[in-house]
């Protein structure tokens, strides 16, 4: 079958690989219809996450149809039925799983060892990302095996098309995580960092969850565009002081709730700041740059919350112990716990609620891929969101 | 699992003016769009350029004693003229990026001027240790600098910028879609009311 396959270092090409088969009772093979590239790709195309391997198959963000299962899966899910695949593997028997608390399972990721030697204790195993996270294979293929699928699947209406749907496995429900566990009030000011894609799920998820006001900060044109007709207000980073006009907007309080949705490779607003981070990363002294979250910790209203959906992958420095602490703020991150969320999510796109299909700007073949990649990596032609269809 | 990757194509870009003839990287383009910490950093290291360039016109003679290369002043003072040209160039154009390249080749010529001085006269050689230490610093920064600048975004001309005002996510409307969703209360995300920020 044809894969887009990790080689290094934005180097990622479409080529042959075996097909999977099914190795557990509990798997299931998927044959892709539709799949998007993240923004968390990116981290693995510029090499900024550890535990990648020459001839891992990329991508966590996918759908499609069933054609094969194990015999454990005891009818949970039949052949011919259209499912969402979420990023983030679930036994749904573990303590967090039982919990709600899918993206921390016990037990599916392979390689536990190695993630609780990186973090203390695993994580969930997750689809194309690292083999700290259990090295599975990805979605951006033509099949694609999934493990414990008799709980990692997200079942979906015929009525509603592969592009309202696709979603669900990650973007959607992250960016409505990220506003959900920000705990949002009428009375709030929401501010969110990065208007990529899960910036603008959130701002979405914010508007829906009832802010009085959401604030959108990033510092690309046509982003800031798409979060404005999202109903958010834009903080065009390049060119004003973040922090200054959140005081404006809040009669210089600050924002009740701040979210993170830019992650590991932010950059920094001021020049000390970015010299002082790129090189201790350059020297391999840190492994993320936490503009963003240094920005949060400083803004954030006093008893705030701030809300962490972007991917840091290892250490930062200089974080604000001593503002945070003092300003008695919530911190709270996570990959999402995607199974928690999507029944709900799933009847607000039948509704008419929302309809996340807003953010594609690409389409393409997965022969497009490696390309489109780039494009997206650089921002090129306005985009914002990749979806292929293998 | 979001993310913000902002690098640039590292090879060429569309639309770059002059890229047949510079790498698009190297070339000057006025849709750049540096963050405000790169472009503090240009002018900084603008500022820095002049300053080093009055200081070596003036002081050439003197500064190639202290390396130990008492012949080398009028040299000195040629680089004192090119850093001038380069601070001018950082501070006077729109889009400084070849002038930052331009220092670090700058940079490359300080190093090979120096080096050979770790080999001479022993009296000499912890100021050539100096030297090429604030060299290598102020090199990285200049790397660095030019790096972020190639990488900026460009601004999307008009003429290619795609249309998304329209792409609200809200079938039935942003009016409708305001609060639709606030009976969402999850009892492990709420916060005792005792403990929220205050409005």
């Amino acid at each position: 079958m044809k894969a887009l396959v990790w080689h290094g270092a934005q180097d990622i090409r479409c080529e042959s690989v075996p097909d999977p088969r099914i190795e557990d009772d509990r798997d299931a093979i998927i044959k892709v219809t539709s799949c998007a590239i993240c923004g968390s790709d990116l981290h693995l195309y510029d090499h900024f996450m550890p535990g990648m391997e020459k001839g891992d198959v990329m991508g966590h963000e996918f759908m499609g149809e069933v054609v094969e299962t194990g015999r454990g899966i005891n009818g949970a899910l039949r052949k011919g039925e259209r499912v969402v695949i979420p990023f983030t593997i679930i036994c749904g028997e573990c303590d967090q799983c039982r919990r709600g608390f899918f993206s921390v399972c016990e037990r599916s990721n392979r390689n536990r060892h190695l993630a609780a030697k990186a973090f203390g204790h695993t994580t969930a195993g997750l689809f194309g990302y690292t083999h700290l996270t259990g090295g599975y294979q990805g979605g951006q293929a033509e099949y694609v095996r999934v493990p414990f699928a008799d709980k990692t699947h997200i079942k979906v209406p015929d009525e509603l098309t592969d592009e309202q749907v696709l979603f669900l496995g990650d973007i959607f429900p992250t960016g409505w995580q990220a506003a959900v566990q920000a705990d949002i009030q009428p009375t709030d000011t929401v501010a969110i960092w990065g208007a990529g894609p899960v910036g603008q799920m959130a701002v979405r998820s914010a508007i829906l969850l009832g802010a009085k006001q959401v604030v959108c900060i990033d510092r690309v044109p046509e982003r800031l565009e798409m979060a404005r007709a999202g109903g958010a207000i834009t903080i065009d980073n390049a060119t004003e002081s973040t922090v200054e006009r959140l005081n404006q907007l809040t009669a210089g309080k600050g924002p009740e709730k701040c979210i993170d949705a830019v992650g590991m490779e932010a950059h920094a607003p001021r020049a000390l700041e970015q010299v002082y981070d790129r090189v201790k990363q350059a020297m391999m002294l840190e492994s993320d740059r936490a503009t963003v979250l240094r920005e949060m910790i400083y803004v954030c209203r006093p008893a705030g919350i701030l809300s962490v959906p972007g991917v840091y992958g290892g250490l930062v420095d200089k974080i604000p112990m001593g503002a945070l602490m003092n300003k008695g703020l919530t911190l709270r991150t996570g990959q999402t716990h995607v199974n928690r969320w999507t029944d709900d999510l799933v009847q607000r796109i039948a509704e008419g609620q929302i309809d996340p299909s807003f953010v594609i700007t690409h389409r393409g073949r997965l022969e497009d891929g490696p390309e489109l990649y780039k494009t997206f990596r650089d921002k090129k032609d306005n985009c914002i969101k990749v979806v292929l269809r293998p | 699992m979001p993310a913000s990757a902002s690098r640039q194509d590292r090879t060429a870009r569309q639309g770059s003016p002059g890229s047949e003839a510079t790498p698009a990287r190297l070339a000057a383009d006025r849709r750049r769009r540096p963050d405000p910490a790169t472009r503090q950093l240009a002018q900084g290291l603008g500022w820095f350029s002049l300053a080093l360039g009055v200081t070596e016109l003036t002081c050439g003679d003197a500064i190639a004693r202290w390396l130990g290369m008492p012949r080398a002043g009028p040299l000195v003072r040629a680089y004192g003229v090119r850093e001038l040209v380069q601070g001018a160039g950082i501070l006077g154009s729109r889009d400084p990026t070849p002038w930052i390249w331009a220092r670090v080749a700058g940079d490359g010529l300080d190093v090979a001027t120096v080096l050979p001085g770790l080999g001479g006269d022993p009296r000499h050689r912890t100021n050539t240790v100096v030297a090429l230490t604030a060299l290598a610093g102020v090199g990285l920064a200049d790397i660095l600098c030019a790096q972020a600048l190639s990488d900026a975004p460009l601004a999307p001309s008009e003429r290619v910028r795609a249309d998304y005002r329209n792409r609200s996510g809200f079938p039935k409307g942003l009016a409708a879609a305001r609060g639709a969703a606030r009976d969402v209360r999850p009892r492990d995300f709420t916060t005792p009311e005792g403990l929220r920020a205050w409005t």
